[in-house]
Order: C-alpha cells, then structure tokens, then sequence
C-alpha cells in the first residue's frame, strides 16, 4: 500500500469552506453555537466537533492586499508526535496507507497526544475520547476520497499517493511545506508565503523529551516497573511549555 | 447565461463584476481556475476585496453605483485605441446604422437624451431612430465612418469618459482602471474571447439594466457575444430563477416572455398584431414573428380544449392590465401598505427580508386579511407579527402556514443559470406531513373550482374552464395522485389534431418535437414555447446524463436539455464570419462545412451570411443584429452615468443630471409615505452602504441559518467598514454597532478590514460600508435583515429595487 | 472509573501502569471498516441552493436519509460542492422544519397546529370571498380586464419548473396580476 496524503495548493482556494461541513456531513458531527468574532473563521479553532476548519489571512503587500486561506486539520505525520505519545496500544494509529486514525474504544483518555502532537490537532469530546481528522479512514479503505476531498471544488484539497502528489507539485513548479518534517506530512501545503504567514510553524518537531518516551521509557514500560516513572517523564513533558514555532506571532490583521 | 457555467474555462480573459463568483457560486470558481491555469487573466471589480478578489490577478475598487462610469470609461479606452472587432460590429450589430440627425445626446443636454419631459419623467423617443431607406430597412455605413452611425455617436458619447473623470467618479486609481482596460481590451483580437460574470451587484441599481447593457456593448465591440468563453453571463442566485423567469411568475411576462394581455389588447387577433414585432428587411428572421404560434398554443395548454377559434381559444379568461398599469414587486407592497390588497401568497418566498425597505414590506403585511406562507421553515414573513415592534393583538391579518416537501422529496425539473433545465428525483418521502407544492396547488385549484362549481360567484369561467388534467381523476373530479410527467408533457405540448407539419405525419396525442413546429390555428399546445422540446417523442431529455461532449468545448449535448432547442451557446452565429469559419479554430462553437453547420445547435440554421437566403445572426431582433444603440431603453439608447437615488455627493461629476431622469420616484407628490424617505448627501447618513451575500448562506437565509453547519460558519448579522472609518468613529475589531438609514436600522458586529478602503471622490475622502442580508429575527442572536436600511427605488426599465448602494451612519453601541 | 488526565496519573501512580503499556508497541492495523453508505439507495438530484445546477447523491435507507454527497458523474460539478451544497443532509434532520400546517387567527399570539383538510378549505374560502367582492370586469375607461387586484402572490425560485408553472396558470386563473418572485429583486 502506498502511503496516501492530502495536498492542500492555498492559491487555488477560495474559502468555501466546503471542506468543513463535508466532512461534518459524513462524519455526522453536531455544529456549535458560534459568535462572529469579527471575522469569517468560525468555528475558532478545531473543536471535537470540528476536524477541519479555513483560516483566513489578511496581509498587506504595499498597495496591495492578499486575503489567504488556508486549510488547517491533522497532518498526519509520518513520524507523528500522538502516536508516539500514546500509551494505548492501537488507540492512534498509522493506517495502511499511512494516515493517522484513532481507535476510540482503547483511547484511555489521558490527552497525552494533545502535547505530543506538535500542531495543536488532537481534541477531547464530550466522552474524553480523543477526536480529529482521521482522513475519512472508513471512505478511504473503501476506495472513496475523504469527504473533504471529494467536495473541494477548486482541487485545493487533493488526496492520493503521496509521491505522485509530490512529484506533480514539483513538475508544476510548485514549492512544497512538509515534504520532509516529521518523517515527511500526511498534509503537504503549496503555500504563496512564508509558513508563518499561514500560521504553521517553519521547523515542526516534536519536542526533544517526547523521543524520550517513544525511544527509552516506554519499551521498557512492558516491563511495568519503569511504568509510573515513564509516565512522570512524560508528565513532564506535557505539562512542560509547548513550543511551537513562532507562528502565532505573526501580526494578526484586522478582519481575518 | 448566454454561455453556461463550464464554458467559463474557454475564456481568455475573466471578468468578475457585479458579483462576487467565488463566494456565491463557488462550484464556478473551478472553471475559472481552470481558465486561469490555461493563462486566462481574472479581473476583480468590486466595491470590497472578495474571497473573488483573492484569487484575481487585478483587483480594482469602485464606489457602490458607479459601474457605467467605469465601464464608460473602458469603452472609451476600446475605441481610443482601436482594440474593437471592426468586422464583427460590421457583420453582427448595429454599429453601422444611421441614427436620426436630430438625436442629441447627454454631452450636449447635460445629461439628457433628445425628447426628454421632464413632467412625465419620460422620453419622447422619436429622435431615437434609424435612418430608413424606402422600404424602411436602416441605412447604414459599413465604413463606420458617417458622423450620425451609431460607432461615431458612441464614440462621441464616450469620449467624455477619459480615466481621470472616471476615477473621480468611481474612486478607481487611473492606474488600475488602465490595467482593467488594457487586459480586458486585449480580448478584441480575434480568436479572443472575455467573459464577463455579473449578478445582483450590476441589476439593484436604479440604472441596472443599463449598468448591463454597458457591458454588452464592450463585448460586442470586442466581438464576444457568442463565441466560446465570452457573452454576457448573469449568475443567477437561486436554483430555479431561471426556470421560473422562464415560467413568468411575474406581472408582465407568460411562459416563455410572451406580454401579459392588458386592456387595449381586447382580443387574440389584437394581441397577436400589437404584439409581434415587424421588420421590413427580407435577411431578419424576426424570431418573434411566431408570436401567434406561442400564444395560441399556450392558451390551448392552458385552458379547456373544448375551446375553439371562435372563442379565441379562451384569451378572454387570462386577466387583463390597465395599459401602464405596473404590478412589479415595489408596485405590490405599495398598494398593499395602502390597504388595497386583502390576501397573500408568499410561497417559497420571505419579503421580510428580501423586499428593499423592509420594514414597509412588514408593515404591509400588517394591513392584510388573511396570508398564506408556504415553505419549509417557518420564517419572519410567516410570522411577522410577533416580529420586532410589533403587537400581535392589534394585527388582523389572518395568516396560514402550508409546510412542503424539500428538493429531494419530490420530482421534477429545475433550469439553472445556463440554461440547463435539469431533472430531480425523489429521494424520500416529504417530511412528516409535509406535502410537495405541486399537490397544494392542485388540493386549492380543485377546492377553489369546486366552490364555484356548487355557488357561482365573479366570472367562473377561468376556473371551471383551466385544464388541470395531470392524473386519474375520482368520481368526486379531485385527482388521485397528480403525476408530474404529465404536466411536464404539458410545458412542452402536444398535437391536439392529427396533422402534417414540414413534410411530418402527427397523431392526435403525439408530443411536439420542437417549437419548430408549433402552430397558430389551435392543432398544438405548449403550455411554454421555449421548452418545447424537453419532453418529446425521445422522451424527457431534462433526464439524460450523457458525458459525450463532441465539441471539446465542453457542450455536453447529451447531458439534461437546454433552452432553447438545446442550443449550448446563444448567438452563436456571430462566433463565425461571412464565410461561417469561426474567429477561433481552436474553440469553435459552429462551423459552416459547405452544406451545413456543425457543432452546437446553429442560433438559427440559415446558410452563413455571405451567402444567398441567409439571416442575420441575432434573431430575436427585428433588425437581425446586436443592439449597440438600444432605443428600448427608457433612459436613452446609450447608457449614462447618474448617482445612485442616495448618493454621497451633491452633483452628477458628468453632467446637471443627477439620477436616473427616467425611473419612478416614490417619496415625491401629495400621495408620499413616510416610509419612503431618502436622504442623498446629507451628513446624517455620510457613508455609501451595500448589500450582499455570503457563501454560507443563501438569500434570506431560511435555508441557511436553519441548516446548524451553516450557522456555525456565520452566526451573526456584520459590517465591513475600513480601519479609517472605524478609527473615525471610535469603532474596534468586533464591537457591536448600530447601522441606520433614514428607514431602518440594524445592529450588527464591526469587521474592520483593509479590504474596504475609503474612495477618493471628486478629492473627497468617502467611506463605504457592506452587510450581508441573510439575517432575519427568526434566528436568535442573528441580527435583523440588511433590508431594514434599503430604499424604495426601483431601476427604470426594470424595477428592481436599488439594494446595492444607499447612504448610512454608523455608530458604535455603547 | 473516568480516566481524565488528573485520573490518570493517580492511577499510574499506583504502578499498575504497565497493563496499559505492556502490550504491542507497533502502530495497529485498522481492521476493515465498512462503509456507512454500503447497499444504501442512491438517488440523484440537483441542489436547492444556488444556480450553477450541481448534482448530488441522496444515499437513503429505510426511506431516510442517511448521507448526501456531490454526483462525480456530473459534468459540471464532478462530485465538488459548497458549503451550502454540502449542508443540504440538514435539510432533511432538522428539527426547525414545519411538518404540520399551522394557524394564526386575527390578533393571536401564537401559531396553533390545524389539519390540512382544514387549512386547505379555509383558504379556498378565504379566495373565493375575496376574489368574489373585488373582481374587477371592466375598468375605469370600461374596458373588460377580468381581474382582481387584492389579491398578490410573490414566489418561487425555489419552485420546480412545473410548479412554477402550474402556479402562474392557477393565478392567473384566479384573476391575479400582481404576480412576481425572486426574479425582480
């Protein structure tokens, strides 16, 4: 199975934000009860209700403005912070085809990937079970798009194999954000501007101490005994500031 | 559309004006993506940076009703640098006429036309004519070089549009008025085409319909009137408007655009004469010359066929207008306001919120006896009185709430902006006890009927006498189910006697293949001419879903039916020459092989126009070509720009005339309402305001804001100003405000953006402010409708209220 | 025993934690999941919303509508939607559609539910009696017009095109002239 991936060209969208109630449509998700904050973004962040959402930018150049959009869900990371993190067996998983679903019935509740992932992704729903953009695993191990996918109108969003989609992007002269972070994204962006621009971090990394967990603390945790430290390492690690790059330093102009 | 939505991809050149395509009619922004990878250019023209603007590749601003300066302005710019299509205006349009010596134009009358009364508001068109030879065809000049052809005179008119005064008009930098110019402009070359995709944002102004003729004439100077990726393109806003503009639920059209009989039309035969228009020029085909043809097989659809000649086929049961007698929209809730309409449909329709002033419309509703409300949701027309100021205990109007089926609960055909008409299926049955709005009709037809069968009353015989014949009907005469094939059968019509008709043997009962052969002694009925051919002898061609596409261009001949005659692309004749080779061989629409046309249907399939028996290539006129001077119009045959009825600046920059010399004025005279006050350069309400739509919702938002995932994206009623305009007025990011006009007055939550900039305007600084107006107080915390602030001004020719530009304050709640 | 974070550290604390670490470290293998729309009827039909003309699929069990989705094999949309178009399943599980006919009488406060033989018969009424004392045979200039003017209807674009005209002709019928929609405004 090739590892699938979702390719998000921010010039061809148009804010429609098809994506955000097709996959609510499919995904059967309930909306929430919004204000208008002065903007169009809404809801204003990921919620457990919402796996996908249209950020929207607004930046002048000169004389000019831009008015940029960009789609925002789980990347789906190869080496992804939440898997690694999670102390459930088979609660987050890499997918045959290399996406990152989840196992509700074995998430065990304890948000450690919320501070593992290093994109802000992971929510916790009414249930504590953790929640988020799955890539429609369900549709997609039926040979169907994910619904956000298919409804895109402007092929803004496309999923398919993720070296043909790479490989098209670069024939077409395209400059790719995430081809080679954490092991290479599940969600690629063709961006028209510097990553912070759009709000996602230049360098994303897990944090140092999360390797830690993965690579020392929790193979030996089979052996119980290093169980309660690993998970006050880990502790540690989460509770600890979350650094993500600087992107949410970016001047947010008025209007977005 | 004379084009269709995928023919937006053959375009080289993508105009986006009077509309907002990417938020609106988003599924339309993939073929002008596709243009766009193809090289296309995407010109943005808008009062406010859109989430269209956002993908163009030049955005330009314009004040709220200023569209025929700045398209003046670039039909200027067309003919100063001769970038027009000499041989097509020769071939394919009026441009060569010779207009009447003593035609004077608004350069020389400041302002006006030659003929005006100023006590009528209306012209004396007698000087906007043709010159005539003796058989009265129009005498022209092929050279275009006679100082009375309508090229020199629109030349003349224009000249008088250079950047500069434009930009003070409109508040466009010259520098980007050029680069719109120079790139649209570049489109006269042949083999080019441009589109242009426009919408409300071009017809809800007082000079709407000229604000659009403005814009076919630069596509016919520039040759793109039917031609793939050209042609003047409204993007219709809802799913049917089309179909049911075709259909004529309104006061001055039948199916298929036939004129509404009024009083002096006192028979068929008048109405035929009067009606159908003449031309004395052997090379017209004058389309509308079938006129009887149309009418009489509409009347036969209609009523009992039992009719016969002698009764003129039931003419007399259709009500007739006083003659000038106008019942459009604004026309109704002003006599209502003024209790002269006792019942009321609002079926599929909420005027409390769509109807410009609105708070007229909901005190109109008020002096009502009884109303019928027929939707899906309950909305602030239904209940309008237990709406905002209003106290249900001293409202009278009785009001019933009929709930209907949704799209998919039901079956039947819908016509999109292209012309598509389109067939549904059902796909559940109506929710709960809803019922499908075809067996309302059909329950209140036989209901009505009965009544009058069993009691008489007023003129029973247009009721006892309509056909209603869709089903199995019961002993009781009710039907038992109404079956909508057959009424669909009906539109298209039928052979009512056994005849022979171009050389073809019919039955009795045979569907009519195409209107083609539609006749006017009674044999055939067609309940609508323009879609005889959906339903025919092949079947119900609304249904096909065939993807062969011969063409390349992306015709899909074989997918659904398309008016008229499922002909893809209107006037397609003008996209060939003389010789019927088309200007672009790479996207031809037809061509000429030397025996007959390929591609599309042929708009009209006479031989190519160098050749003997042929016809000129714009049918539908009288004179066979494109109207660049239209004497139609009723404030002149060229368009001129006026302000908007509320404007930010005390004079015309172009001339002594203000508005629109020729459109209604409803605050004027002894018989005024106060609800029809408007203020035009008055500080209390300094800033120009517009209306609009958004992606998440859909026109009043009855369908949007009950629908919880579309509320979630847009909750709430907002206003768009410039960070200068809130700094002025105290205003941050997010505070609520209140908005007023001299009618109305909304509150609703500041975005303060650098996409609304404020104009430069005659060298003074004027602020523009927009709200949506798909919220109602149906919705809690939603905010009220846009249309509590908008005036009763209605555009001349149409009367289509002017929602697009008006003046406000705004002020920050405390 | 709810697990949240706080939880969870008191219960590891306990150095039980290893039953809920011990075991396959490896990403899992999703097992096959089956499709919510599998042998679910499907029917096409073009959306409410806006004029482009879109097509959808209604996949519908036991006479329900159990999802909604872009028609791929429509050449104009080709399986794309809006958000509008993407809604439309909302359309159907909404608990703000009006199912029953309802009533207001003259100064009432509040809608009340009536039968639909009822609404139906009162309006028919209400028509008659209005039509009846307003026609108007002839003019002021006595010209024969057949018509009433206290009577308007505006709608629909949201109509199919046979509804709209089956409504014009039974208006028409009835003597209206002030007859208008969407289209003018």
């Amino acid at each position: 199975m090739k590892r699938k991936a979702f390719l998000i060209d921010t010039t061809r969208c148009t804010a429609c934000r098809s994506c955000q109630v097709a996959c609510k449509q499919w995904n059967k998700l309930d909306a929430e009860a919004t204000v208008n904050r002065g903007s169009y973004e809404n809801p204003p962040d990921l919620t457990p209700l919402l796996y996908n959402q249209i950020h929207f930018i607004e930046q002048e150049q000169g004389d000019d403005l831009r008015w940029l959009f960009i789609n925002r869900r789980c990347m789906h990371c190869a080496d992804a912070g939440c898997v690694k993190v999670c102390p459930s067996a088979g609660a987050l998983y890499h997918t045959k085809e290399g996406l990152v679903a989840y196992n509700r019935e074995k998430c065990i509740e304890c948000h450690y990937c919320v501070s593992g992932c290093p994109f802000d992704v992971p929510r916790y729903d009414a249930k504590q079970k953790v929640t988020k953009c799955h890539a429609c695993s369900d549709r997609v191990q039926n040979g169907l798009l994910p619904a956000c996918a298919k409804a895109c109108p402007t092929q803004a969003l496309s999923f398919g194999d993720r070296d043909q989609l790479i490989a098209e992007a670069k024939a077409a002269g395209k400059k790719l954000y995430g081809e080679n972070d954490l092991g290479g994204l599940g969600v690629l962006y063709v961006l028209d501007d510097e990553p912070g621009t759009y709000r996602l971090p230049k360098n994303p990394a897990i944090p140092a101490s999360i390797f830690f967990w993965k690579d020392v603390v929790k193979p030996l945790g089979i052996l119980g005994f290093w169980g309660a430290v690993g998970v006050a390492a880990l502790h540690y690690v989460t509770i600890g500031p979350k650094k993500l790059d600087d992107a949410d330093d970016q001047p947010r102009k008025g209007g977005e | 559309m004379t084009n269709h939505w995928i023919d937006i991809r053959n375009s080289d050149v993508v105009l986006v004006m009077g509309s907002n395509a990417a938020e609106n009619h988003p599924i339309s922004f993939h073929y002008v993506l596709e243009a766009k990878e193809h090289g296309a250019k995407i010109l943005s023209v808008d009062p406010r940076f859109t989430r269209t603007s956002a993908r163009a590749d030049i955005y330009a601003p314009l004040r709220s009703g200023t569209d025929i300066a700045f398209l003046g302005g670039m039909i200027n710019y067309i003919l100063n640098n001769d970038l027009y299509h000499k041989e097509y205006l020769q071939l394919h349009t009026n441009a060569t006429f010779l207009v009447d010596p003593r035609f004077r134009m608004p350069g020389d009358l400041d302002g006006l036309f030659s003929g005006y009364n100023t006590a009528k508001r209306s012209y004396d068109k007698s000087t906007w004519d043709f010159q005539r030879d003796a058989d009265g065809v129009p005498k022209s000049d092929p050279s275009l070089q006679d100082p009375n052809c309508v090229f020199q005179l629109l030349k003349k008119h224009f000249s008088r549009y250079t950047p500069e005064v434009v930009s003070g008009i409109t508040g466009t930098p010259v520098k980007k008025l050029e680069e719109i110019y120079r790139t649209y402009g570049a489109s006269g070359k042949p083999g080019k085409a441009a589109t242009i995709m426009y919408a409300m944002g071009w017809t809800q102004h007082t000079v709407g319909t000229q604000n659009i003729r403005t814009m076919a004439i630069i596509q016919l100077l520039l040759g793109n009137i039917g031609v793939a990726g050209g042609g003047v393109n409204a993007l219709r806003g809802e799913s049917n408007v089309q179909g049911s503009t075709d259909h004529c639920l309104l006061f001055h059209i039948l199916p298929g655009y036939l004129p509404t009989p009024k009083a002096s039309l006192k028979d068929l035969t008048t109405y035929i004469k009067k009606t159908t228009p003449t031309t004395n020029d052997p090379q017209s085909a004058n389309w509308w010359g079938n006129r009887g043809k149309y009418i009489t097989s509409l009347l036969r659809a209609h009523f009992d066929t039992g009719l016969g000649a002698a009764d003129e086929f039931g003419y007399q049961l259709l009500p007739k207008l006083d003659d000038g007698q106008n019942a459009s929209w604004l026309m109704l809730f002003d006599k209502m306001i003024r209790d002269q309409v006792k019942g009321f449909f609002a079926w599929g329709q909420n005027p409390a919120c769509s109807g410009s002033n609105a708070n007229k419309v909901r005190e109109a509703l008020s002096r009502l006896d009884w109303m019928v409300a027929v939707n899906l949701f309950d909305n602030e027309t239904a209940s309008f009185w237990k709406g905002p100021g209003m106290d249900p205990a001293k409202i009278d109007t009785e009001v019933f709430f009929l709930p209907v089926a949704a799209s998919f609960e039901k079956e039947g055909s819908i016509t999109n902006s292209g012309r598509w008409a389109q067939w549904r299926y059902r796909a559940v049955k109506p929710l709960g006890d809803s019922r499908p709005d075809s067996e309302i009709m059909t329950e209140l037809q036989y209901r009505v009927a009965k009544r009058y069968r069993d009691e008489g009353g007023a003129f029973p015989d247009p009721i006892l006498k309509l056909s209603w014949n869709y089903g199995f009907r019961m002993p009781d005469g009710r039907l038992q189910e109404l079956d909508i094939h057959a009424v669909a059968k009906e539109i298209n019509g039928y052979f009512l006697t056994d005849k022979v008709v171009k050389g073809k043997a019919f039955r009795k009962g045979d569907l009519v293949p195409s209107f083609a052969y539609l006749q006017d002694d009674g044999s055939t009925s067609s309940g609508n001419w323009l879609y005889c051919q959906s339903y025919n002898g092949h079947g119900n061609n609304m249904a096909r879903r065939s993807h062969k596409d011969p063409s390349g261009i992306g015709l899909y001949p074989e997918w659904a039916w398309c008016w008229p005659v499922n002909r893809r692309i209107l006037y397609n004749r003008a996209s060939v020459n003389a010789d019927g080779v088309p200007w672009n061989s790479q996207r031809p629409v037809i061509w000429w092989t030397g025996s007959g046309w390929k591609g599309d249907v042929p708009d009209g399939g006479w031989k190519p126009l160098s050749q003997p028996g042929t016809r000129k290539s714009f049918i539908m006129l009288p004179d066979g070509v494109a109207s660049i001077f239209g004497a139609k119009m009723k404030e002149g045959p060229f368009p001129e720009h006026y302000e908007p009825l509320e404007s930010p600046i005390k004079n015309n920059p172009l001339s002594g005339t203000r508005t629109n010399p020729a459109m209604k004025l409803f605050y004027e005279g002894a018989e005024k309402l106060p609800e029809d006050v408007y203020y035009s350069n008055d500080k209390r309400y300094p800033f120009v305001a517009t209306t609009y739509r958004v992606t998440e919702h859909w026109q009043t938002g009855v369908m949007s804001r009950n629908t919880p995932w579309l509320l979630e994206m847009q909750p709430q009623l907002f206003v768009e100003m410039s960070p200068e305009l809130a700094a002025d007025r105290a205003i941050g990011h997010g505070d609520m405000v209140k908005v007023s006009s001299g009618r109305g007055s909304v509150e609703a939550v500041a975005i303060v953006t650098r996409r609304f900039r404020p104009f430069k305007i005659e060298g003074a600084t004027i602020h523009q402010v927009g709200l949506p107006w798909c919220f109602g107080w149906e919705t809690k915390n939603a905010g009220d409708s846009a249309n509590l602030l908008t005036p009763t001004a209605g555009d001349a020719n149409t009367m289509i209220p002017e929602t697009k530009a008006f003046m406000v304050n705004v002020e920050k709640l405390s | 025993m709810q697990l949240n974070r706080r939880g969870f550290l008191k219960f590891s604390g306990g150095a039980v934690a290893g039953s809920v670490l011990g075991i396959g470290l490896k990403a899992a293998e999703a097992e096959a999941q089956p499709l919510a729309i599998q042998y679910a009827r499907e029917t096409t039909t073009i959306c409410p919303y806006c004029a482009v003309g879109c097509g959808l699929i209604v996949h519908s069990r036991g006479g329900e509508v159990i999802n909604t989705e872009g028609d791929p094999d429509h050449p104009i949309n080709r399986g794309t939607l809006c958000s509008k178009g993407a809604s439309i399943y909302q359309l159907r599980h909404n608990d703000k559609r009006v199912t029953e006919p309802m009533y207001r009488a003259k100064g009432s406060n509040q809608w009340q539910k009536v039968s639909w033989d009822w609404a139906l018969e009162q309006i028919a009424e209400r028509i008659k009696t209005t039509r009846d004392a307003t026609f108007m045979e002839k003019n002021s200039k006595g010209q024969v017009v057949n018509r009433t003017d206290a009577i308007a209807s505006v709608g629909s674009a949201a109509l199919d095109n046979e509804e709209c005209y089956l409504l014009q002709k039974l208006l028409r019928s009835w003597g209206l002239v002030y007859i208008e929609h969407q289209a003018r405004i």
